[in-house]
């Protein structure tokens, strides 16, 4: 009897605390949907409509059949896989107290180097690989290149002071100009009729296959359930995300309890950029087969949104990448029902973006009484 | 700005110039490729330079804006947008249509500040994250607008982009007529003064930005404004007990701060060129923060900063035009995607604080409670 109580009280608290944390991040997507929806009547649009494409696009309605409701879900979750990896990088780069801005150059670095190994380690080696060695080495590859790219940015920062939001920012320039070069010049797919900037197609044996026949929805979306696992239990059972959470905490604390915080913050933005460079990786051998100039505008300052809506907590990541997914993938039958554009998800998701970073406002418009203590994100220059 | 900081700044201009003096020889003389360089350095300098002005603002009174780049890139749209829509559906003027594209700029980068202030100082988000919201806000709005305005069906303008009102004229500045009585009849002469006469013939904005840093260095450390800002960026709490009303200084300077931000969103589509593309800052907010900070917060130590970066975008455009001169064995100057990376590289080696770290102001990012 006492037992059952317990733990009926222990469902209860984890069920009020899960409320609690969600009741925010549900009242700013509610809020942005209504702005959202004011906006597209004030452009002329039917915005009931424009809901309805949304939803339908997405999850898919008994209207649509299905075989092609099916095909919408799949498509949701081809499109939340980026997003819970580059979710992931930019929530643990917050908990460690860095705002990594830079996902999308790791992302970009990450696909580059997935795509090279998935191409051209056959020629370099003379023979074919099997599937279970050239795909994992094809995934490890961009992964760890991605970290290599946000360890230079949290090398500066541990050693100079350089501010990571302005430096992952240029290493996002600088990987987009030396993609463009890469992919317009010696990794340019050379069959004759090619003529967009874009690597050839990776080998099979580098491919990942599809979960289920006929639906495009891989393994890769699996990989990120589990990797988003992997960070929950990183992040709170071990010492390694202790001393993340310390640093970001109170780097000066952490240092007096005897933390080496250069070391962590090198680490952390590696980590980070290991997990923006899996969501290149994955978009390569999953689903595109190579990198293309220019496929993942916006994954990286999305994920930044991300990372927000779920409060930097990987479930919460993971249902925050569920949403934006599904607006994007949305989007084309929204588009479809009423010819508004689909950059119009881009603004109802900053408008997310936008109540779920200024909580105070939507506290202050619901009158929410707000809980316990201010949640530190990033630092001055001076950090 | 200490010595150190000028020299280094002297050291990487020259060094870019003389890149571009020692390839170009073949084609030009090297007068006129130094002007040419300096005239173009100016010029695109510009929206550096108020954007790292707009930071100093903002910062001296203790707000970190983040957030230039997305303000730029959304009064790049709207003084466009403004202008054709003076111009085309009311008819105004071409000229009249620039002017008030160049104030609906400035109106927009100031709407854009209202809310970065109303974040950051009414509602204390954290900064940093406060003008990521407005990058992103910028990115979708004027993408969204862009597109349903112009392009699709159902579009306000019906499927294309209407002529634009045109962009600022160029103000010649008569320093080859001064001198055609001392020339005289010496043709090599004149030449040389017409050369020399390019790097002062300008843009409006091109030129108010640099009377704005001087502007700005005066009202900064010489007027009472100016005091009572560095004292609610350096110490709120002081400024506070002898009466100074913190939180009205601070949205009075990041609205500055956005109308210099707008200034700058004006020189892309009003006075660079007559359109509008989706991103077209491409990160040169950014880039101005770093100017501001190399620049120690300074006007003048910033506008000095943002002309090395100008200069390195100068190296992008005049390597274009020598490009079918260029020796084989420096063939990578050929390639654009290279040579552009000189800014972003410049500004995360400057980060470093290897010629020098800078201080911030003491109460930069920090929220006031009373």
């Amino acid at each position: 009897m006492q037992s059952e109580k317990q733990s009926n009280s222990l469902i209860k608290r984890i069920l009020q605390s899960i409320s609690d944390a969600s009741l925010v991040p549900f009242l700013a997507i509610l809020t942005a949907v209504i702005i959202g929806g004011i906006i597209i009547k004030i452009v002329g649009g039917d915005p009931f409509l424009a809901y309805k494409g949304l939803i339908e696009g997405s999850f898919g309605s008994p209207e649509l059949g299905l075989e092609k409701s099916l095909k919408a879900i799949s498509e949701t979750a081809v499109w939340s896989t980026p997003y819970i990896f580059a979710g992931l990088a930019v929530a643990l780069a917050f908990k460690g107290g860095l705002f990594n801005i830079g996902a999308e150059g790791q992302l970009a670095v990450g696909a580059v180097f997935s795509a090279l190994i998935g191409y051209a380690l056959p020629e370099w080696l003379g023979f074919d690989l099997p599937v279970y060695i050239h795909l994992p080495l094809a995934i490890i590859v961009g992964m760890l290149m991605g970290g290599v790219w946000a360890g230079i940015v949290g090398a500066l920062k541990a050693y100079t002071g350089g501010h990571e939001v302005i430096n992952t920012i240029m290493m996002n320039y600088i990987a987009l100009n030396t993609t463009s070069f890469l992919l317009n010049g010696v990794m340019k797919d050379r069959s004759p009729t090619n003529v967009i900037a874009r690597t050839p197609l990776i080998a099979e044996s580098a491919r990942m296959p599809a979960i289920f026949d006929g639906l495009r929805v891989h393994w890769g979306f699996v990989l990120a359930l589990l990797v988003a696992f992997f960070i929950w239990w990183l992040l709170n059972k071990t010492t390694l995300g202790f001393e993340i959470r310390t640093v970001g905490l109170n780097p000066d604390a952490a240092q007096y309890a005897g933390i080496n915080v250069k070391r962590t913050i090198i680490l952390t933005m590696m980590l980070s950029g290991m997990l923006a460079g899996l969501a290149g990786s994955i978009e390569v051998t999953g689903l595109n087969y190579r990198h293309e100039l220019g496929f993942s505008i916006g994954y990286g300052y999305d994920a930044i949104a991300i990372a927000l809506l779920g409060k930097s907590h990987p479930l919460g990541i993971v249902l925050a990448s569920f949403l934006f997914a599904a607006m994007r993938n949305g989007a084309t039958r929204m588009q479809f029902l009423t010819q508004l554009p689909v950059d119009l998800i881009s603004m109802i998701q900053a408008l997310i973006l936008l109540f779920v970073a200024a909580d105070a406002i939507i506290r202050y418009i619901y009158r929410i009484k707000s809980k316990g203590e201010r949640v530190v994100l990033t630092r001055g220059w001076g950090g | 700005m200490d010595w150190k900081r000028f020299g280094f700044i002297a050291l990487i201009i020259t060094v870019l110039f003389g890149v571009v003096v020692v390839v170009g020889q073949a084609k030009q003389p090297p007068l006129l490729i130094i002007t040419s360089m300096l005239a173009t350095t100016i010029a695109v300098a510009t929206p550096l330079t108020l954007g790292a002005l707009s930071g100093v603002y903002c910062e001296r009174a203790g707000v970190v804006n983040i957030g230039i780049e997305g303000m730029m890139l959304t009064a790049a749209f709207f003084g466009w947008l403004g202008g054709i829509y003076m111009f085309q559906i009311y008819h105004m003027d071409a000229m009249v249509s620039i002017v008030l594209g160049v104030f609906f700029a400035i109106l927009t980068g100031a709407i854009m500040a209202l809310l970065h202030a109303v974040l950051s100082i009414t509602f204390k988000v954290d900064q940093i994250i406060g003008g990521t919201v407005i990058n992103i806000l910028a990115v979708g709005l004027t993408g969204f607008l862009n597109r349903q305005l112009f392009f699709g069906k159902g579009s306000v303008f019906g499927g294309s982009v209407p002529a634009s009102p045109g962009v600022l004229p160029t103000i010649h500045v008569p320093i080859t007529e001064l001198f055609t009585s001392i020339c005289g009849s010496s043709a090599a002469c004149l030449e040389n003064v017409q050369a020399v006469n390019r790097v002062f013939d300008q843009k409006p904005i091109a030129m108010g930005a640099i009377l704005l840093v001087f502007l700005s260095h005066y009202v900064l450390f010489n007027t009472r404004w100016g005091l009572r800002t560095r004292a609610v960026g350096e110490h709120p709490k002081a400024a506070d007990t002898v009466g100074i009303n913190v939180a009205k200084m601070r949205y009075a300077n990041v609205l500055i701060g956005g109308m210099f931000a707008g200034l700058a969103g004006a020189y892309f589509t009003i006075e660079s060129v007559p359109s509008f593309e989706p991103l077209l800052t491409n990160g040169r907010g950014f880039i101005s923060l770093a100017a501001m900070i190399f620049g120690n917060w300074t006007p003048i130590g910033a506008w000095a900063a943002a002309l090395v970066f100008g200069a390195s975008q100068a190296l992008l455009i005049n390597m274009q035009i020598y490009r079918d001169v260029i020796p084989p064995q420096w063939a990578f100057l050929q390639q654009s995607y290279i040579v552009g990376l000189t800014p972003y590289i410049l500004t995360m080696f400057i980060l470093t604080g290897i010629i020098g770290r800078t201080t911030p102001p003491a109460a930069d990012g920090v929220p006031y409670e009373k």
